[in-house]
C-alpha cells in the first residue's frame, strides 16, 4: 500500500520549497506546496479504497529503529478505522487551508517559507497519525510542536509573535515531559511501545501501573491539546497567521491529544481513575474557557478560547467512555472551527488587519459570502439540529449524563455559553453599523471556495458521516441512551444563548456595556483571563528564571565550575612559586640536594635488597 | 699478621670519599671545591683497584685508568672555566656565582 | 711488613685529605692533595697495580696537580674569607655526611670477606703488558673514545680561556 508516501509527499514539498523556494515564482511555490498535500490526500483515498473493510489494522514495517535489550522499536505505520478518520481530516482540511492560504498570504513576505513550514507540519502530523508505536507517535508529536513554534513566530520581527512561539513550545514541553515519563514507564512495565503489544498486555498489568501511565499520557495531552492547566499557550498562538490558527490550532495539532487518548483506550478502560480525571479535566476546561471567551474583544481570541472549550468537550467524551463520540466531535469541530477561523481571516483580510470586534460591524453587506459561510459554522457550533455540531455534542452530553449527571449539567451551561459568545462575535462583526475606518471588500474566490466547502461539511457532515457507526467496531461498546428530554434541554440551552446574544448585541446594543459596567469586578477578572498568565509568571516563570540566574549561573557555573577550573590553575601557579624557591642560585645548596638524593637512593636500594634477600649477608 | 685485610682498603676509600664530599659542601673557594672532587675520584680509584685485586682481574685497573683520563680532561676544562669566571666576576667565592637565582 | 706499610701510608693519606678540606689557603690544599695522591700510589703498589701507580704519580700528581697549582698561582687566590652562608648546607650538610659514612660502612661490613688479604705479589696481573693487552682488545672502543674526549677537552680549554679577539 506504500503508506510511507502519505507523509513523504508533504516532506518533499517542504524540502523543495524550503531549499529552493526563494528563487521560485509564486505559482511554482503554490504548485509544489498544494500539489504535495492534494496528492497526499489522493493517496489517502486510494489507500482507503484499497484496504476495504479494515476490521483489523493494516501495518507496514519499514526498518528497525532501536534494538536494545527488551526494547525493540521499529519504524512502523499502521492503518485502522480510527487512522482513516484522522487521515481524512488532516489531509482533507489541510488541502483546503493550503488553498485558502494562497489568497491570504498573497501580500505577505516570506511566502515560500510559510508554505514550506506548512508542508513540514503536514509531514509530522501524518507521521503522528500513522504511527504504530508510541515512539514514532512521539516523533510526530514533537515535530508538530516544532512546526507550531515556527509558524506562530512566523512574523519573527514582532516580539509578541516570537514570545508566543516560545510560550507555546515551552508549555508543550511540560506536557511532553509527562509523555516521555509515560513512555519510560510503559517500557519498564509493559516491555514494549508497539500499540498492538501494549494493548494486548494492558489488561494483564496492575491498575496502579495503568493509572500512572494514563495520567502521564493525560499530562502530555493537556500540553498539546491545551487543557487545564497547560492551555495558556493557545490564545497567545493567535499571533501567527490565521491559516495557521485554523489548521494547527483548531483542526489538527491540538486534536493530537484527543487522538492519542482515544488510541490508548485499552489502557484507560482498565484504569478508571485516569478516565475520570480526563473527564473532570475536560469539563472543567470547557466551562472555564467558555467563561473567558464571553468577554474577549479580539475575534481570533474568542475562537481560540472556543477551541480550548471544545477540546474540553472531546476529552469529556473520551473520559466518559464514549470514544467514538469524542472522535466525532473532533471531526465536526475541525469543520466548523476551521471555517470560523478562515472566515475571521477573511474578515481581517477585508479590513486590512483589523481584529477588534469593537471596530467591526455591518459587514453583512460588504462581505456576503464570508457572512453566509460563517453563519453555517456558527449554527453548527451552537448545537442546533440538524447541523453537524448537534450530533457530536449531543452524543458526548448523553455519555456524560450516564457517567456523572453533574457533568451533563455543566456541559449544558457551557453549550449555552458557547452559542452566546459565537453569536456575539457574529452579531458584533456582521450586524449593526460599521464602526471602523477601513474600506471593506470581499475576499478573492481562492479564499471563498474553501470556506464554501467547509460550510457545506459543517451543515451536512453530521448525518452524512456517521463516524460512531464507522468506529463502533474499534472501541468498546457503550450502552447508549436515547433520552430525548436530555437532547431537548441541550438544544434549548443553545437556542437560549443565541437569543440572549441577539438581545444584547442587535436588539439593544447598549445593554452589553451597561451590564459590564454593573458587574465591574467580575467583568475585569474574566476579561483579564482570570489573571492566570500573571499567576504562572509569578509562581513559575520568575522563580525559575531567578533561580537559574542566581543559583545556577552565578553560583554553580561561575562560582563552582569556573572557580574549580581556575582554582586548579591558581594552585598550580602557587605550587610553582613555592618550588621556585629551590632555585637559590647557590651551587652549594644544589650540591647538598644531590647528596641528599643519592643517600636516599642508596638507602632505597639497600632496603629493596634486604627485603628481597631476607637480610642475610 | 703480615697481610692486610681487604676491608681496610675499602674503609680507607670510604673515609677519603666522605672527606671529599665534606670539602665539596663546606668550602667556599672554587678551586678547593675542585680539588675535593679530585679527592673523591681518587677514593673511587682505590676502590676499583681493590676489587680488581680481590677478583684477580685486570679490569679494575682499566677502569681506574679511564677515570684518570677523564679526571684530567675535566680538570683542564674546569680550570679554564674557573679562569673565565675569575676574569668576568673577579671573585673565586662559590656563593657569588648565583646569577641563576630565581 | 705489609701491614705497617699500609698503616703508615693510609694515615698519611687521611691526614693529608683532612688537610685538603680544612686549610684556608688553596695552595696548602693543593700540596696536601699531592700528598694524598702519593700515598695512594704506594697503596696501589701494595695492591699489585704497578702501571696504575706509575700513572698516578706521573699523570695525576705530576700533571693535573701541577695544573692546579699553576692556576692558583695565576689567579693569585688568597686565603678564603668567611663570607656567605648557604642555608641548605648548614641544615643538611653534617647529617648527610654522617649518613653517607654510615651507609658506606654498612656496605663494607656486608662485603667483609675474611679470607681475602692483601700482600705484595698477591696479584700479578697489573703489569703494563696486561694493561696494554686489555686496553687494545677488550677496551678498544673506550680507548678511542677517550682520545676524542681529550681532544674535546683541549679545544674547550683553549676556547674558554683565550682572550677576546678585538
Amino acid at each position: 500500500m506504500q503508506l510511507w508516501l502519505i507523509p513523504i509527499l508533504p516532506l518533499a514539498g517542504f524540502l523543495i520549497n524550503g531549499l529552493f523556494g526563494r528563487r521560485f515564482s509564486k505559482g511554482l511555490i503554490n504548485a509544489v506546496a498544494i500539489g504535495s498535500v492534494v496528492l497526499s490526500f489522493a493517496w489517502v483515498l486510494k489507500t482507503i479504497f484499497g484496504l476495504g473493510e479494515l476490521s483489523a489494522p493494516y501495518t507496514e514495517h519499514y526498518f528497525t529503529w532501536i534494538q536494545s535489550g527488551i526494547v525493540n522499536i521499529g519504524c512502523d505505520f499502521a492503518v485502522d478505522r480510527l487512522t482513516v478518520v484522522m487521515l481524512l481530516v488532516v489531509t482533507g482540511i489541510g488541502s483546503l487551508i493550503h488553498i485558502y492560504s494562497i489568497g491570504y498570504m498573497a501580500h505577505e513576505g516570506g511566502y515560500y517559507r510559510f508554505f514550506a513550514f506548512l508542508n513540514l507540519f503536514m509531514f509530522f502530523m501524518l507521521v503522528l497519525v500513522l504511527a504504530a508505536n508510541y515512539l514514532v507517535l512521539f516523533v510526530g508529536w514533537e515535530g508538530v510542536g516544532l512546526c507550531s513554534y515556527l509558524l506562530i513566530g512566523f512574523y519573527f520581527d514582532k516580539k509578541f509573535a516570537t514570545d508566543a512561539g516560545n510560550k507555546a513550545f515551552i508549555v508543550n514541553r511540560i506536557g511532553d515531559f509527562g509523555f516521555s515519563l509515560a513512555i519510560f514507564y510503559m517500557v519498564k512495565n509493559l516491555g514494549s511501545l508497539d500499540f498492538a503489544t501494549v494493548f494486548q498486555r494492558a489488561p494483564g498489568a496492575s491498575e496502579a501501573v495503568l493509572t500512572t501511565i494514563g495520567l502521564l499520557l493525560l499530562l502530555g495531552a493537556c500540553g498539546k491539546s491545551a487543557q487545564l492547566p497547560l492551555y495558556v499557550w493557545l490564545p497567545d498562538a493567535m499571533a501567527g497567521p490565521t491559516p495557521v490558527s485554523a489548521l494547527i490550532h483548531a483542526a489538527t495539532m491540538v486534536t493530537a491529544g484527543v487522538y492519542m487518548t482515544a488510541r490508548s483506550w485499552p489502557i484507560y478502560t482498565h484504569a478508571p481513575a485516569a478516565m475520570d480525571t480526563i473527564a473532570i479535566v475536560g469539563i472543567a476546561t470547557a466551562f472555564f474557557a467558555a467563561t473567558i471567551g464571553l468577554a474577549q474583544n479580539d475575534i481570533k481570541k474568542v475562537f481560540a478560547y472556543s477551541t480550548v472549550s471544545q477540546l474540553g468537550y472531546m476529552f469529556v467524551g473520551v473520559g466518559c467512555g464514549a470514544f467514538s463520540a469524542g472522535i466525532w466531535h473532533l471531526v465536526t469541530h475541525a469543520f466548523f472551527k476551521a471555517l470560523l477561523f478562515l472566515g475571521s481571516g477573511s474578515v481581517i483580510h477585508a479590513l486590512a488587519g483589523e481584529q477588534d470586534l469593537r471596530h467591526m460591524g455591518g459587514l453583512r453587506k460588504k462581505t456576503p459570502w464570508t457572512f453566509l459561510t460563517m453563519m453555517c459554522a456558527a449554527v453548527a457550533i451552537a448545537g442546533i439540529p440538524p447541523f453537524s455540531g448537534f450530533y457530536s455534542k449531543d452524543a458526548i452530553l448523553l455519555a456524560a449524563h450516564q457517567h456523572a449527571p453533574w457533568m451533563y449539567w455543566l456541559g449544558v451551561v457551557t453549550a449555552g455559553m458557547t452559542a452566546f459568545y459565537v453569536f456575539r462575535a457574529m452579531f458584533l462583526a456582521f450586524f449593526g453599523d460599521y464602526r471602523g475606518h477601513e474600506h471593506a471588500h470581499e475576499s478573492p474566490p481562492v479564499m471563498i471556495a474553501p470556506l464554501a466547502i467547509l460550510a457545506l461539511l459543517s451543515l451536512v457532515g453530521g448525518f452524512l458521516f456517521n463516524v460512531p457507526h464507522f468506529l463502533a467496531a474499534l472501541f468498546p461498546a457503550l450502552a447508549e441512551s436515547e433520552d430525548v428530554s436530555l437532547m431537548a434541554i441541550s438544544v434549548a440551552a443553545g437556542l437560549a444563548g443565541v437569543a440572549l446574544a441577539w438581545l444584547m448585541y442587535v436588539a439593544r446594543p447598549g445593554m452589553a456595556d451597561s451590564l459590564a459596567a454593573g458587574l465591574r469586578g467580575l467583568y475585569t477578572w474574566v476579561y483579564n483571563k482570570y489573571y492566570v498568565d500573571e499567576l504562572y509568571d509569578a509562581a513559575v516563570v520568575k522563580p525559575v528564571v531567578n533561580g537559574s540566574r542566581v543559583v545556577l549561573w552565578k553560583g554553580v557555573d561561575a562560582g563552582l565550575i569556573d572557580g574549580s577550573v581556575n582554582g586548579v590553575g591558581a594552585r598550580a601557579r602557587n605550587l610553582g612559586s613555592v618550588l621556585r624557591l629551590m632555585q637559590s642560585g647557590s651551587i652549594r645548596s644544589y650540591a647538598t640536594w644531590v647528596l641528599f638524593g643519592s643517600v636516599v637512593l642508596i638507602v632505597a636500594m639497600v632496603a629493596v635488597e634486604i627485603s628481597l634477600v631476607g637480610g642475610a649477608r | 699478621m703480615t697481610e692486610v685485610p681487604i676491608s681496610w682498603f675499602l674503609t680507607l676509600s670510604a673515609v677519603l670519599f666522605v672527606l671529599g664530599v665534606a670539602g665539596f659542601l663546606f668550602r667556599r673557594n672554587i678551586i678547593t671545591v675542585f680539588m675535593s672532587i679530585e679527592l673523591m675520584l681518587n677514593a673511587v680509584n682505590l676502590t676499583f683497584i681493590t676489587f680488581s685485586y680481590q677478583l684477580k682481574r685486570v679490569n679494575g685497573h682499566l677502569f681506574a685508568f679511564f677515570v684518570m683520563v677523564v679526571a684530567a680532561a675535566e680538570a683542564a676544562v674546569g680550570l679554564a672555566i674557573i679562569l673565565t669566571i675569575f676574569k668576568n666576576r673577579g671573585t673565586l667565592n662559590i656563593d657569588d656565582v648565583d646569577s641563576m637565582k630565581n | 711488613m705489609d701491614v705497617i706499610l699500609f698503616l703508615v701510608f693510609a694515615i698519611i693519606a687521611v691526614v693529608c685529605a683532612i688537610n685538603v678540606v680544612v686549610q684556608t689557603h688553596p695552595i696548602s690544599s693543593a700540596i696536601s692533595l699531592i700528598g694524598v695522591m702519593g700515598s695512594l700510589a704506594v697503596l696501589y703498589l701494595l695492591l699489585g697495580a704497578e702501571f696504575i701507580a706509575a700513572a698516578q704519580v706521573i699523570v695525576y700528581a705530576g700533571a693535573i696537580m701541577v695544573l692546579f697549582v699553576f692556576v692558583i698561582m695565576l689567579l693569585n687566590a688568597g686565603a678564603e674569607t668567611r663570607k656567605g652562608r648557604s642555608f641548605m648546607v648548614q641544615l643538611l650538610g653534617v647529617p648527610l655526611l654522617i649518613g653517607l659514612l654510615g651507609l658506606l660502612a654498612y656496605f663494607v661490613q656486608r662485603l667483609y670477606l675474611p679470607g681475602v688479604t692483601v700482600h705484595f705479589g698477591g696479584f700479578r696481573g697489573g703489569t703494563p703488558l696486561d694493561i696494554g693487552r686489555a686496553l687494545f682488545t677488550t677496551y678498544l672502543l673506550p680507548f678511542e673514545v677517550t682520545s676524542i674526549l681529550i681532544l674535546i677537552a683541549i679545544l674547550g680549554a683553549i676556547v674558554l680561556a683565550r682572550k677576546e679577539m678585538d
